[in-house]
């Protein structure tokens, strides 16, 4: 596993090529419109290229194997804490869903950034680097750098780049992710104490004691749970929605949320599985709350971007719920369904980005009527309302539907009351879409609005082909991720598999 | 040839829907029209291949979802059943596609129109050809999806979105019926391809599952989650509020998707899974109670409503009820003859309502009709025909499939026959009345509207065709099959496609062996229907006005559909929305924030106002501070820790 399997480091330089680009960015100097045209094309150059790399990982990857692949190891900070990258078939699928989405928010920010565009195209591009790391890193201290660093440039695009309430929304932000990482710091530290390396494919294989699990699941749990985000503590992401520019909320909800799913599968489950079978009910509980409330939330708003943003607390309900069924449809269904909600959540944000340009303002009751002048927009729109209500035919089904049957096996009130999901699911995304496209279009405001431009039919087109593309035919996906899932879940049940045997001889 | 009966209407859909605006309308409503009766001639084909040739045949498409040990594929299942389905589907939709080059010319949106029509039917054959529960979900769901896009097709007005949304929210909460019982099945049997269900289905035979700590035999639990699907779709008791609102849809929709086809989706469901219903009684007695309330409930409420459309929808949804009869007492082969003859003469009434309404320029409501007899003479015969069918005039199409439900009730061994016999048969005279009751009201008596009246004039050739063909097939579906659905020759037609008990004391035999006097049970209360009818409307018009005003507490009651729309907006619709914005702005706002990070925000903002004022550009101040922090304490704690170690 520590060999070198490539000859070059493809994964590094998926990994760092951004922050070349972020550096490109800031040579070019100046501050008139020329330098601001030059950040743009770099950026969006940078993020192609990156995307073009991360192609070579797809094809060189072996789905049949379970271990790590395109393993990089160097010493680095002393003897104790190495440089160590590698992918499986959990993490691919994030690389690439990151590296994919990139290009995307970089044209649409195209012409909506207006002030320091340069700061703003090194922020994401930085924010890629530190994206693509969290979900490559195999050992605990990058991983944590990677992840944590990850907070910085969200924290500026939304701070710097963001709407009225920007202040507000970042330190909640920053407050609600600091507590938890934190608490992440010390089980990392115990972790060390433990077993004497923050290797983490040996951690995986370690076994750790009893007790300890249970805090060290506790201490991941707080970070993660804070991430997805898990209900009680996902009042920060609706306000970071709202006020983050375009490209920030797509990013947020189509990767960063990804991270805390991601930490239960490479922590969580192998690391501390006793405690996730302890913990299996409150999480269920957690997740069916989410799924029910959040959706009973999202019925009631007035702001377009709030209301994705519950819906995509929602969803990631499932996903909770599915990794911790422990089952592999559950897994598989999580891991999928953090993909499908990747390009449908980002997809719907940039939709709300397409009339906020126009009208500036997020006010569900400021539109009505938009199919009459936007008839392209509202095809798109619709193909990714009917994937969120996880229409059959879309990639939002495949990811419900694979995480509702992998729980049902193991908790029936769980996936009953989560299907409820499917009727408020519905309820509020067509309400959402009703009042916005539908309707006689006779606000005085909206009278001149355009349809989708050139640019904006290029950045759509992609995502409602990949849309329905994985609908119809997942496999590409649940194929590439599917030994590393089995091995996880067969790891899991063994592990449990004694505590499960005890349970029943009483 | 079952992949092209499939997928030439989505070649349809995707031609008129990506290149609509390019190739024009005219183009969009040929391609789409053609591709289905290319669909439709080849439908009689494997009709004739498969019902008479017994040639089933299994055809794998493409693998869809493959995670451990479910493995589920797109594939094309075509029986007997399906065979009867793809001719219904097949059949009415394109002469619907025909008739709407009719209706729709003047509709500036028309290639949208055909492009949705044709994606009903690719979504419609998906269901009726799926070989496992998936892709009969699938199938369900893009119905559905088209349902709503088609009843909202005029999204102008706010009460086709409106009942657009309903449609699709009352459908999803069957559909969460359904996919309860997919997963159930998936517990179970560790599968959900049909096969293999039904495969194991009799070993489950006494099994519990344990839901909500309460023990319930694994099948019947099973079977009534499906079925709530189905009674979601097929507009059932309870879950049928959204059918008679999906009526703002343009009438060729109606005729389509809410008459002949979607809604009969359910009956095809529970006639798919007959093997599984067949090994759980009490669940029969269910569809049946369900069923039988429903085909009564939907005639009492079809007696007083005064727009045509809604008219013939509270019939379907009765009729549909009638279906469900049939299944519940294991005669499936029974409901489907029903559902296979209702397809002809509903879709001919609601084409045929289409053509007054056409003809009255978009009035809708019979009061401000009567006499267009002599202004559309052939569609008020077709109308005629339709209602002779409907009504169980015999010979008609209608009689041999309604009366056989009827005597499948009264032989049924369901502890709902006597009930469901009753209530049909009282169903049957109800239906009778206000069918001649919408034909006396819209063609005889005196014209109530002059100008209108004058203005009526006969629809165009395209549209009256389809309604000839369909006038045909009123009369002519029942007699010719009434032997392969209802009588000696159903175990040869369907084979292993229906589950049906067969034997001595089997429900087709007991059928069979009933009086003579039961059996003319339903004639007679059609013919007293139509005589009271014809009293009320024809021979003592002020009667039933009079009728009203005595009973007015009744009438109101029916009038207003038993009040279930007011009593859903107290018990659901109000509820719901209370409680999204109480857990909104109580929950998170006052809850968790207040208590959580804006309890602490707000002093960390206390003091940082205190000591600067802030500015973003202080936010790097932050941010650094927090890299530098988080560095140095990791430095720290593994150099120092390592140390120690």
């Amino acid at each position: 596993m520590t060999a070198l399997t490539t000859t070059w480091p493809v994964l590094s330089v998926t990994t760092f090529l951004p922050l070349v680009g972020t550096l490109l960015v800031y040579l070019s100097r100046g501050d008139d419109e020329a330098a601001d045209r030059n950040a743009r094309w770099i950026a969006l150059w940078t993020t192609l290229v990156t995307f073009a790399v991360s192609l070579i990982l797809v094809a060189r990857f072996d789905a049949g194997s379970a271990g790590f692949q395109f393993v990089e190891k160097t010493a680095w900070l002393g003897t104790t804490i190495p440089y160590h990258m590698g992918v499986d078939g959990i993490s691919l699928p994030f690389v690439i869903l990151t590296t994919a989405l990139m290009p995307f928010c970089i044209i649409a920010s195209w012409s909506s950034v207006k002030k320091r565009v340069r700061e703003y195209m090194m922020a994401f591009l930085v924010l890629e680097t530190l994206m693509i790391g969290t979900f490559c890193a195999l050992d605990l201290v990058l991983f944590y750098l990677f992840f944590e660093g990850g907070l910085i440039p969200m924290f500026l695009i939304i701070g710097v780049w963001g709407g009225q309430r920007r202040v507000y929304a970042s330190f909640k932000f920053f407050l609600y992710t600091l507590a938890g990482s934190v608490l992440m710091l010390l089980a990392i530290m115990a972790l060390y104490w433990n077993a004497g390396t923050t290797d983490i494919p040996t951690l995986m294989t370690t076994a750790v004691p009893r007790n300890m699990q249970t805090w060290a699941w506790l201490a991941f749990f707080a970070s993660f749970a804070v991430k997805m985000p898990m209900w009680p503590v996902h009042t920060w992401l609706p306000d970071a929605h709202v006020e983050a520019p375009t490209a920030g909320s797509v990013i947020l909800a189509a990767i960063l949320l990804k991270m805390g799913g991601y930490g239960f599968l490479r922590f969580s489950l192998p690391m501390f599985p006793l405690a996730s079978l302890d913990f299996t009910p409150f999480v269920f509980v957690l997740s069916v709350i989410a799924v029910v409330y959040t959706s009973l939330v999202a019925l009631m708003q007035e702001d377009m971007k709030k209301l994705i943003a519950y819906s995509s607390v929602a969803h990631m309900g499932f996903v909770t719920m599915g990794i911790f069924a422990g089952t592999t449809q559950g897994v598989a269904g999580g891991v999928f369904q953090m993909v499908s909600h990747g390009i449908v959540s980002g997809a719907l944000f940039l939709c709300v980005g397409v009339v906020y340009d126009r009208i500036h303002t997020r006010e569900i009751a400021a539109y009505g009527g938009l199919v009459n002048r936007m008839p392209l927009y509202a095809v798109a729109f619709m193909v990714f309302t009917m994937a969120n209500v996880g229409l059959p035919g879309t990639s939002g089904f495949v990811g419900e539907f694979l995480t509702l049957i992998g729980t049902f096996k193991v908790s029936i009130p769980t996936a009953t009351v989560a299907t409820f999901g499917v009727i408020l699911s519905a309820a509020y995304a067509l309400w959402l879409y009703r009042k916005v496209i539908f309707g006689v279009l006779e606000k005085p405001s909206l009278a001149a609005i355009t349809d989708l431009s050139a640019r904006e039919v290029l950045v759509m087109a992609p995502l409602v082909i990949l849309t329905i593309l994985f609908g119809v035919y997942p496999q590409p996906v649940l194929d590439m991720s599917a030994v590393s899932v089995q091995q996880l879940v067969d790891n899991y049940q063994h592990a449990i598999s004694a505590v499960k045997a005890a349970s029943l001889a009483h | 040839m079952y992949q092209a009966i499939v997928f030439l209407p989505l070649a349809g859909f995707l031609i008129a829907g990506l290149f609509g605006r390019v190739i024009g309308h005219r183009a969009s409503e040929l391609v789409t029209t053609a591709l289905l009766f290319v669909s439709l001639a080849l439908s009689w084909v494997a009709f004739a291949t498969i019902g008479f040739g017994h040639h089933d045949v299994v055809v794998p498409v493409m693998e869809w979802i493959n995670s451990g040990d479910l493995k589920i594929a797109w594939t094309l299942r075509v029986d007997t059943l399906t065979a009867v389905m793809l001719v219904v589907v097949t059949s009415v939709s394109a002469l619907v596609h025909l008739y709407s080059i009719g209706y729709m010319h003047e509709d500036p949106h028309r290639a949208r129109f055909f492009a949705y029509l044709s994606l009903f039917t690719f979504a419609m054959l998906m269901l009726v050809t799926a070989n496992n529960l998936a892709q009969l979900y699938f199938g369900w769901e893009g119905v559905g999806l088209a349902s709503y896009l088609l009843i909202g097709f005029w999204y102008h007005k706010p009460e086709a979105n409106a009942a657009a949304i309903k449609a699709f929210v009352v459908n999803r909460v069957g559909d969460f019926g359904f996919a309860l019982g997919i997963f159930a099945v998936f517990m179970m049997i560790g599968s959900i391809d049909l096969e293999t269900i039904f495969a194991g289905a009799p070993a489950l035979a006494g099994k519990a599952i344990d839901f909500f700590g309460w023990k319930v035999d694994a099948l019947t639990l099973i079977c009534l989650f499906l079925f709530m699907g189905a009674m979601g779709k097929s507009a059932q008791f309870l879950l049928h509020t959204w059918l008679p609102d999906a009526m703002e849809g343009p009438t060729p929709v109606s005729a389509l998707i809410h008459a002949a086809t979607m809604v009969t989706a359910g009956v095809f469901m529970v006639a798919r899974l007959s093997p599984l219903f067949e090994l759980a009684p009490n669940a029969k007695a269910v569809v049946m109670f369900i069923g039988a309330t429903t085909a009564f409930f939907a005639a009492t409420v079809g007696l007083v409503q005064n727009d045509i459309k809604r008219i013939v929808a509270y019939s379907t949804c009765s009729q549909l009820g009638y279906m469900f009869v049939a299944m519940g007492a294991g005669a499936y082969s029974v409901g489907m003859f029903h559902l296979f003859t209702h397809a002809f003469f509903k879709a001919l009434l609601f084409l045929g309502s289409g053509s007054v309404i056409h003809a009255m320029h978009h009035e809708q409501d019979i009061r401000h009709m009567g006499g267009l007899k002599d202004r559309i003479p052939f569609t008020y015969i077709v109308m005629v025909i339709g209602t002779l069918a409907l009504t169980g005039f015999p010979l008609t199409a209608g009689y041999f499939s309604k009366d056989a439900i009827i005597e499948s009730a009264y032989a049924a061994h369901n502890p709902f026959a006597i009930y469901a016999f009753a209530l049909t048969v009282v169903a049957a005279a109800l239906t009778s009345f206000y069918s001649w009751r919408l034909i006396f009201k819209t063609f005889h008596g005196a014209p109530h509207d002059r100008h209108h009246y004058e203005a009526a004039h006969e629809s165009p050739l395209v549209m009256l065709v389809p309604l000839a063909v369909l006038a045909a097939g009123s009369i002519l579906a029942g007699f010719p099959f009434k032997e392969l659905f209802a009588g000696h020759g159903i175990e040869e037609f369907f084979r292993g496609s229906l589950k049906m008990d067969g034997g001595e004391h089997g429900i087709i035999n007991a059928m069979h062996h009933i009086p003579a006097t039961v059996a003319n049970v339903p004639t007679v209360m059609m013919v007293l229907g139509f005589a009271v009818a014809w009293l009320f409307y024809i021979r003592n018009p002020s009667l039933p006005v009079e009728l009203a005003r005595q009973h007015e507490g009744l009438y109101k009651f029916l009038l207003n559909k038993w009040y279930f729309d007011e009593l859903y907006e107290v018990i659901f619709v109000r509820p719901t929305k209370w409680l999204g914005r109480f857990l909104w702005k109580k929950g998170d706002g006052w809850l968790i924030d207040g208590f959580g990070p804006d309890g602490v925000s707000a002093r960390v903002l206390d003091v940082t106002r205190r000591a600067v004022a802030l500015q973003s550009g202080y936010l790097y101040h932050y941010a650094f501070a927090m890299l530098i922090g988080v560095a140095g304490l990791i430095t720290w704690f593994m150099f120092g820790g390592a140390g120690v170690h």
